[in-house]
């Protein structure tokens, strides 16, 4: 299993967001996580990537067999979790080439490599811009300065494909983004699964969902995951609602 | 501000002043103290012809009806100026004596400090005047230069060798009753260096002079001169750097430039001065004047500093800008940390018809120190046309320290423009955890977020400066964060 997810309870400033969660996540998945908003999503998910601020008040996240609630975000990074953020923040003048060969050397040393060559670097960034269809005028500016929703978005992937993660949990990635850019990005998305590699995409709408088909659909209410299965919940929550999710909750 | 973060901050603004070596080495000194014998001693000491020995003891009889200026946003404290040894110069050994050949000692001080001063090792394309205490120890690649007829050499031999040039220009754009500082070096200044280009020389090489305070209880003064004549061009690049020590030391320096028609200087200074340990004790005071003037029209001067060093800095590196047509730069990083203090920024006096001037400043502050900008722009009412833009930035990592700006705008006709920018900022703990999900630590994402925001600056910089510059940005400040 690559992550297990046990009773867990995460607090912000005392007050607890997620409340007594559990999931399973094995290699080669996909789980869409869908849900209303302010439930926990992103909570979750910037609990997973090590959040200083979002305490971890009860449970465990283990990832790859090893408990992880006490990991830096830096090392849960090598370790192979990328999050591709709701909001991605701008870093003025750093330049998304130096931001993302610096990352890779980091991800090297920690592996015991040396640094990558120039030539090497500028063959993967030109081979994962294709993959992603980002334009050489996007990855030659600083990270999202000034970018649109949907490019910042589209940035995320990017750094995704480059750094090659085995978890990546995407956060809304496909809010913001125009019908092309949906297909792109899902397509990147088609192109780096592998039977190694696992996606957790928490979503609002199951139209990404047509293009990544996923293994599992959960609903995520109130800090819990409150129903899973199939990605035909999916459809089922596009044409409901959550209210009769919030219904059977009340009951 | 988390606890983890606390202890990144410690440990990296604990890290180590590389520079903070002595050389233990034979020196002859001028006795203890200022008055017009300490004058007398260090011009006999250089041989100077008499209008200089005037000039100094003139300024020193001035700089004595003088009171340390109180107007920057600075805590100076008392500074005994009879404590202070005004010369101090390396004793030549007796079997180098005579021979062009620098002390081995030396040379491995300045090999230590990144400075090769034997030229083969050297690379090629940069000159070095290299300077410790007060006096100069060698200039490289002048033949080089006397090709093309560019005169570099520290400002004795200047004296001596031209001594035509040194009268008509010194004191012209700085005179002594400028400032307490400016009076004070010159009585007491010791060595520099002296550059002058003639009529359409381009100077083939990047030229530099290095700085070395390394004796104990010694100020140093230094005073350089630049003279660019009609289309000529040169980049000059200053470095600096002291040892550790508990007691302060005074550098009080002067450079005055002056740049023809069509001609152009860029002064590069990447100011590394010990600044002090994380208590704010020792640490170097760090008074310059810098001045040039765009004498002729379309002719171009601009400053590119980096400031880490010093526990104290007073800095305003300004443009006369008296041709028409000409333009003067201001580009700045200025960086403290612990208890350093800076108060620096640039002056533009537009004299000249469709004179042209840009200010931009990044002061980015750590820990308990103080940071601000001081700026004087001034547009005569004969400067017709005339611009200036300034944007001044502030960076504060923490919430202990502090960024001030003081801009001075003062515009006596209608048809110029002047615009000022000032914005404040802080690193966000969203920035550094974006960059911690990448894979990269606190540390590093601090250095390449201040990195990235003085970049506009940084990019002005000679390339083998900006290298320097970017590893001296990441060393003074990295974790330095709230
Ligand atoms: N830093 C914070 N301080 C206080 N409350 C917070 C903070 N971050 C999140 N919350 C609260 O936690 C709850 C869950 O937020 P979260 O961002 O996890 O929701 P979400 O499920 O991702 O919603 P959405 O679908 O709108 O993105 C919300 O009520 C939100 O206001
Ligand atoms: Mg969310």
């Amino acid at each position: 299993m690559l992550l297990n997810i046990r009773n867990l309870h995460v607090s912000i400033q005392e007050k607890e967001i997620v409340k007594g969660l559990d999931l399973s996540v094995n290699n080669g998945e996909v789980h869409a996580i869908m849900g209303p908003n302010g439930t926990g999503k992103s909570t979750l998910a910037m609990a997973i990537a090590g959040k200083g601020d979002y305490t971890i008040t009860q449970g465990e996240i283990i990832y790859k067999g090893k408990t992880i609630n006490n990991m830096p975000p830096e090392d849960r990074a090598r370790e192979g979790i990328f999050l591709g953020f709701q909001y991605p923040v701008e870093i003025p003048g750093v330049s998304i080439i130096n931001f993302m060969r610096t990352a890779i050397n980091e991800h090297r040393e920690y592996k015991g490599l040396p640094p990558i060559s120039a030539l090497d670097f500028m063959e993967k960034m030109e081979e994962k811009k294709k993959l992603v269809e980002i334009q050489s005028k996007l990855t030659n500016r600083s990270v999202n300065e000034g970018f649109s929703g949907g490019e910042k978005k589209k940035n995320e992937i990017f750094q995704m494909a480059m750094l090659e993660p085995t978890l990546s949990i995407l956060d809304e990635t496909d809010s913001g983004l125009d019908i092309d850019a949906l297909r792109v990005v899902a397509n990147g998305i088609n192109k780096l699964r592998t039977k190694e590699n696992a996606f957790v995409i928490i979503t609002h709408y199951q139209r990404l969902l047509e293009y990544i088909v996923p293994d599992f659909v959960h609903v995520l209410y109130d800090g819990r995951i409150v129903k899973s299965g199939g990605k035909r919940l999916a459809f089922e929550l596009e044409e409901k609602g959550y209210d009769w999710i919030k219904n059977e909750q009340t009951k | 501000m988390n606890s983890d973060k606390n202890n990144i901050i410690d440990e990296v603004t604990q890290g180590e002043y590389k520079y903070g070596f002595v050389t233990d080495i034979e020196m002859e000194m001028a006795p203890m103290g200022l008055n017009e014998d300490t004058i007398r001693f260090i011009s006999k000491k250089k041989n100077e012809p008499d209008f200089l020995l005037e000039f100094r003891l003139k300024a020193f009889r001035y700089w004595k009806t003088m009171k340390m200026p109180r107007w920057a946003h600075l805590k100076i404290p008392e500074i005994n100026f009879q404590d202070i040894i005004y010369y101090a110069a390396p004793k030549k050994k007796k079997e180098l004596e005579g021979l062009d050949k620098v002390d081995p000692e030396l040379l491995e001080t300045f090999n230590k400090l990144g400075i090769s001063l034997e030229e083969q090792k050297r690379m090629t394309g940069v000159a070095v005047d290299a300077i410790i205490d007060s006096v100069s120890v060698k200039t490289t690649f002048q033949d080089t230069l006397a090709k093309h007829d560019i005169i570099f050499c520290s400002f004795t031999e200047a004296v001596q060798n031209h001594p035509e040039l040194v009268k008509k220009y010194l004191g012209t754009i700085v005179p002594y009753t400028d400032n307490y500082f400016a009076a004070l070096n010159s009585a007491v200044f010791s060595d520099g260096s002296f550059c002058y280009i003639p009529k359409g020389v381009r100077c083939p090489i990047e030229l530099s002079t290095y700085f070395r305070i390394n004796a104990a209880k010694t100020g140093q003064f230094e005073r350089s001169l630049i003279i660019a004549e009609e289309r000529s061009y040169v980049s000059y690049m200053e470095g600096c750097t002291a040892p550790m020590r508990d007691e302060n030391q005074m550098h009080a320096a002067i450079v005055e430039i002056i740049v023809l028609d069509d001609a152009e200087v860029k002064y590069s200074t990447v100011q590394n001065w010990y600044p002090g340990d994380k208590k704010g004790k020792g640490g170097i005071y760090n008074f310059v004047t810098k001045r040039g003037i765009c004498k002729g029209k379309n002719s171009k001067i601009s400053w590119t500093q980096v400031e880490t060093g010093s526990a104290i800095t007073w800095k305003y590196p300004g443009c006369i800008l008296k041709g028409d047509n000409s333009v003067g730069e201001f580009n700045s990083v200025a960086v403290t940390n612990n208890f350093q203090q800076a108060d620096t920024g640039s002056k533009m006096i537009h004299i000249g018809k469709n004179t042209k001037s840009t200010i931009i400043s990044k002061g980015i502050s750590a820990g308990h120190s103080n940071n601000s900008y001081r700026g004087l722009v001034k547009i005569s009412k004969k400067a017709e046309n005339s611009r200036n833009f300034s944007q001044c930035d502030s960076l504060l990592l923490g919430d202990k320290c502090g960024a001030h700006t003081f801009p001075n705008i003062n515009v006596k006709n209608k048809s110029s423009v002047v615009e000022h920018e000032a914005t404040t900022s802080k690193i966000s703990d969203d920035q550094l955890f974006y960059c911690n999900q990448r894979g990269i630590d606190t540390e590093s994402a601090i250095g390449l977020i201040v990195n990235g925001y003085a970049r506009e600056v940084l990019k002005k910089l000679p390339m083998e400066f900006a290298v320097e510059a970017q590893k001296l940005l990441q060393i003074s400040l990295e974790g330095s964060v709230g």
